[in-house]
């Protein structure tokens, strides 16, 4: 067994970044926190490859599987003998490829911000979030058992506030990372319902143990029953909302639009490629549990993500705001991951849902980081974020409109690049698994293609905007990590997942299935070629298919209106019959209680200061009486 | 039967004196009641045949402290002002604890039976106080008296500071 | 002499001059009238004093000498007392007791 305790360090350098550029950040030069930052970063890069390379290859024998080791752990909160919460790095096919995701993001993230966060007051406040958040998501991914998930889970929430947050003299800004806070932390509740119903259930929080096919998780499953399902099912379906709630899953998904006043690069790192697959991870993480245990609850999830990805897919047919676009893309490709891992079976060829899932969620990271990085580099360039302010930019942003449709033509779907493996794969699942699911997804597909290509032609193509001035070419720092992203979506497909990742550690074998791969990528161009008939060149065209669909188009541009039944929901009825009463109560009759005993010592006070009046006969009239009260109850009486 | 009587005369002096000494308004004539209730009570000592302290409350008190307060109501006020008298509250209320405390007094004094020692009439001479005064023997009252020597010095010193005039200080 | 007197007949003077000394500080607004119920008081102590020792144990000495010193302590205590009042004069041009309350809250 190798030793894998270094492993520790990788979590624990950008937590030292973090604290170091949090309390002695203000007075370095702002280009050495975000070399700083930048460094930590790479840093815990190069081991995470070193890890991959190690588990994966170094010190794999031939022929079986990947093992589940735990690097390292130490009892934290040891509370009674059954009850004990550990910390610990669990090392494990998924977690070190989420490893290898979140570094290489991060990283490129950070050297992009050094360019694109520069001149802000709050450079390094900015780093030493980002490297807060590289933490916890590191963190997240390395956990051992559930708890410490949770934990991680919740600091994950926190610095995704903060990140939001960032510009918070904008209250756009400070009202979105409060929606996303709030939305998260309502999911969370229900996150924390389900783990201790299944820690009470199973007794352990220890993954290992939980996942484990003979273990007590999977035996439980047919232990005592609730309205039908089993009590693992209810706790599963719990946990997976705290999922849906982080991964922006409908009916959650309300808090990812309004995340995008945060700076672009936060949007990339966190809205796109770590924090929103944390809950994906989740469910993958606990993936035997959900395959053999609580098939009930794969449905709800596979359901849920199919409903998400074609929401989403329509709302983001008629937005026009960039990041807003991009935010639904986000949205409707995790639909695809969780649907991929809900009609997943357990096991070899069954398990294909769960290695494409992954497998997505690499590719993914890659071009969606890329194509907020880029939608950055332009926004940076034209100083607004609305596709009607931009056009024709691909003859004074070359390298941004390179990898830009590097990043388009990947998300489509067209083969060699990598998202063509990835959804290959999830397709042929849905295929086998459930009809309707293929169905919706390969809709999906087409719609994909279709919206991305609009975005790309609005910006790129269209018509001869006049611009203030003449945007220019983002700078080095900025176009080398889009560079290599894009190196990484156009290659990433050829890693053979199926032989690393998988359901149950043992590799398979997988070939693409032409009969499902042909129509896909059919649909995929048909969306394209439909985008550059109607958004190429300026035409009336897509105001012509508006009209027609007007009242579709009307509901779909405000998002199905799901922003106002919430607010309606929480103003309407949260509030005024739950917390004004509640607030009424604090102030009445707590407050109350408070200065009303206040207001009686200070009465007491008043009217015993008498006693104090520097007269010498009063004194003498109390010290009289006294004592002959005194004399008179213990002579007398007593 | 003549004990009787003087001790009946002497006995309410003492009470209508002090009386009036607390309740008149003019305050030359309660120095001049005070001086009246000492010298009764001199007389009741000379009843007891103890002549040496009968001298020494003539002597200290009739002579020093009465001569000593008359002194004083001559420096802080002039002859003919009147004392306030205070407010009726305040009398009813001192009144009436007083009267608390004298009846609780009374009545526990009267309760308890105390047995006099009827033995002789002991003659105490000069010769027997001076002794006991100065030894420092089991019955001697040498430590006591050297302590209300100490006492007397420190007290004339503290009195002359305190009312001593305070110097002008020269611009 | 003391035949026919009983003790408690010197008892009941003394707690008279006693009260009444009391009542007197406590009534008199003069401060110098106010040192007069006190010399008051002092003289009610010491008829006690006398009259124990002279019923209970007349071979001692033991009353004598606290009367003595009782006494040698009015006279101290009151002289210091008019110096006080000397200076307070000084200061507030009269010796009424209700001006001295400076040290209230």
């Amino acid at each position: 067994m190798a030793d894998y305790t270094y492993t520790l360090l990788i979590p624990l350098i950008p937590l030292f970044v973090f604290l170091l550029l949090g309390l002695t950040g203000h007075k370095m030069k702002p280009l050495v926190s975000g070399l700083i930052g930048s460094t930590g970063l790479g840093i815990s890069a190069i081991l995470s490859y070193a890890t991959a390379f190690k588990y994966f290859i170094g010190s794999h024998v031939a022929g079986t599987g990947y093992a589940s080791i735990k690097g390292f752990e130490v009892s934290w909160l040891h509370l009674t003998d059954k009850l004990t919460i550990h910390l610990g790095v669990l090392i494990d096919p998924i977690s070190v490829m989420m490893l290898v995701v979140i570094t290489t993001v991060s990283l490129m993230v950070h050297i992009y911000s050094i360019g694109y966060m520069k001149g802000d007051p709050g450079f390094y406040r900015f780093f030493s979030f980002l490297s807060l958040f590289s933490f916890s998501m590191l963190g997240l991914v390395l956990a051992t058992n559930i708890f410490q998930m949770y934990i991680f889970w919740e600091l994950v929430g926190v610095s995704s506030f903060l990140l939001i947050g960032y510009y918070y003299e904008k209250p756009s800004a400070v009202a979105a990372s409060k929606k996303a806070f709030i939305v998260t932390r309502f999911a969370d509740l229900g996150f924390l319902i389900g783990i201790l119903m299944l820690s009470f259930n199973t007794g352990t929080f220890d993954f290992q143990t939980l996942t484990d096919p003979n273990g007590p998780a999977i035996a439980s499953a047919g232990g005592a029953a609730f309205m039908g399902m089993s009590v693992l099912t209810w706790s599963l379906i719990f946990i997976f909302i705290g999922g849906a709630g982080k991964s922006a899953m409908f009916p959650f998904h309300i808090w990812l639009p309004d995340a995008m006043e945060g700076p672009t690069p936060v949007s990339a790192l966190i809205h796109a490629a770590t924090m929103v697959v944390a809950g994906v991870y989740l469910v993958a993480r606990l993936f035997p549990v959900y395959a053999l245990g609580a098939p009930d609850a794969l449905m709800v999830v596979a359901w849920v993500g199919g409903f998400s990805s074609i929401f989403a897919a329509v709302i983001a047919c008629t937005q026009t705001d960039i990041k807003r676009v991009l935010a639904f893309s986000t949205m409707s490709q995790i639909g695809y991951m969780m649907l991929s891992l809900g009609v997943s079976g357990y096991g070899g060829e069954e398990g294909l849902g769960f290695m494409a899932s992954n497998f997505h969620l690499f590719t993914h990271a890659m071009f969606k980081a890329l194509l907020f990085l880029g939608a950055g580099a332009v926004i940076h360039a034209v100083h607004t974020n609305e596709i009607g302010g931009m056009g024709n930019l691909r003859k004074h942003l070359p390298i941004t409109h390179i990898t830009f449709l590097i990043a388009c033509i990947t998300i489509a779907g067209i083969p060699p690049f990598s998202a063509f493996f990835s959804k290959d794969e999830i397709l042929v699942a849905a295929f086998h698994n459930n009809k309707l699911l293929f169905a919706i997804e390969y809709i999906v597909a087409g719609l994909t293609a279709f919206y991305m290509f609009r975005l790309y032609y609005g910006i790129f193509w269209g018509k001869n905007t006049k611009y203030d001035h003449t945007p220019h070419e983002s700078p080095l720092v900025m176009t080398i990590p889009l560079m290599i992203l894009a190196f990484g979506s156009v290659f990433a497909g050829f890693i053979p997942f199926h032989s690393l990742v998988t359901s149950d550690g043992l590799p398979f074998e997988s070939k693409i299935d032409w009969l499902i791969a042909i129509p896909s990528v059919l649909i995929g161009v048909l969306g394209i070629v439909v985008a550059t008939v109607m958004y190429k060149k300026e035409n009336p065209l897509p105001d012509k298919v508006a009209g027609t669909f007007k009242h579709l188009y009307k509901w779909a541009y405000h998002k199905f209106y799901w922003d106002e039944i919430y607010l309606f929901v929480t103003r309407k009825i949260i509030y005024r019959y739950i917390s004004e009463p509640i607030a009424w109560f604090d102030r009445h009759v707590i407050d109350a209680t408070m200065n009303g005993v206040a207001g009686i010592v200070q009465y007491t006070s008043y009217a015993i200061k008498g006693f104090q009046s520097g007269r010498l006969q009063q004194y003498a009239f109390v010290f009289v009486s006294g004592t002959v009260v005194l004399v008179l109850i213990f002579v007398y009486l007593v | 039967m003549v004990n009787e009587v003087m001790f009946y005369l002497i006995g309410a002096m003492i009470l209508i004196f002090s009386v009036l000494t607390v309740t008149t308004r003019r305050i030359l004539r309660a120095a001049v009641y005070l001086l009246f209730v000492l010298i009764s009570t001199a007389g009741l000592y000379f009843m007891l045949n103890y002549n040496f302290l009968a001298a020494v409350q003539l002597t200290v008190y009739a002579g020093g402290i009465v001569v000593l307060i008359i002194f004083s109501i001559l420096l802080t006020s002039h002859l003919s002002e009147r004392a306030v008298i205070a407010p009726l509250k305040q009398s009813i209320l001192s009144a009436l604890a007083t009267l608390a405390g004298a009846t609780l007094t009374l009545m526990t004094i009267l309760r308890f039976a105390f047995v006099p020692n009827t033995g002789v009439d002991p003659q105490l001479n000069m010769t027997d106080i001076g002794n006991s005064m100065v030894s420092y023997n089991r019955d001697g009252y040498a430590l006591p008296f050297e302590v209300i020597s100490i006492l007397l010095l420190a007290s004339m010193i503290g009195a002359i500071v305190v009312a001593k005039k305070e110097r002008k200080i020269k611009e | 002499m003391i035949q026919n007197i009983p003790l408690s007949y010197f008892l009941v003077i003394s707690t008279l001059m006693f009260f009444i000394g009391i009542y007197g500080f406590l009534t008199r607004r003069n401060l110098i009238t106010m040192l007069m119920s006190i010399e008051l008081i002092l003289n009610s102590v010491n008829i006690n004093f006398v009259a124990f020792n002279r019923y209970l144990y007349p071979q001692q000495l033991q009353g004598h000498f606290f009367m003595l010193i009782v006494i040698a302590v009015a006279a101290a205590e009151s002289a210091v007392a008019i110096a006080i009042i000397i200076n307070i004069y000084r200061n507030f041009k009269s010796v009424d007791v209700e001006n001295v309350d400076e040290m209230k809250y």
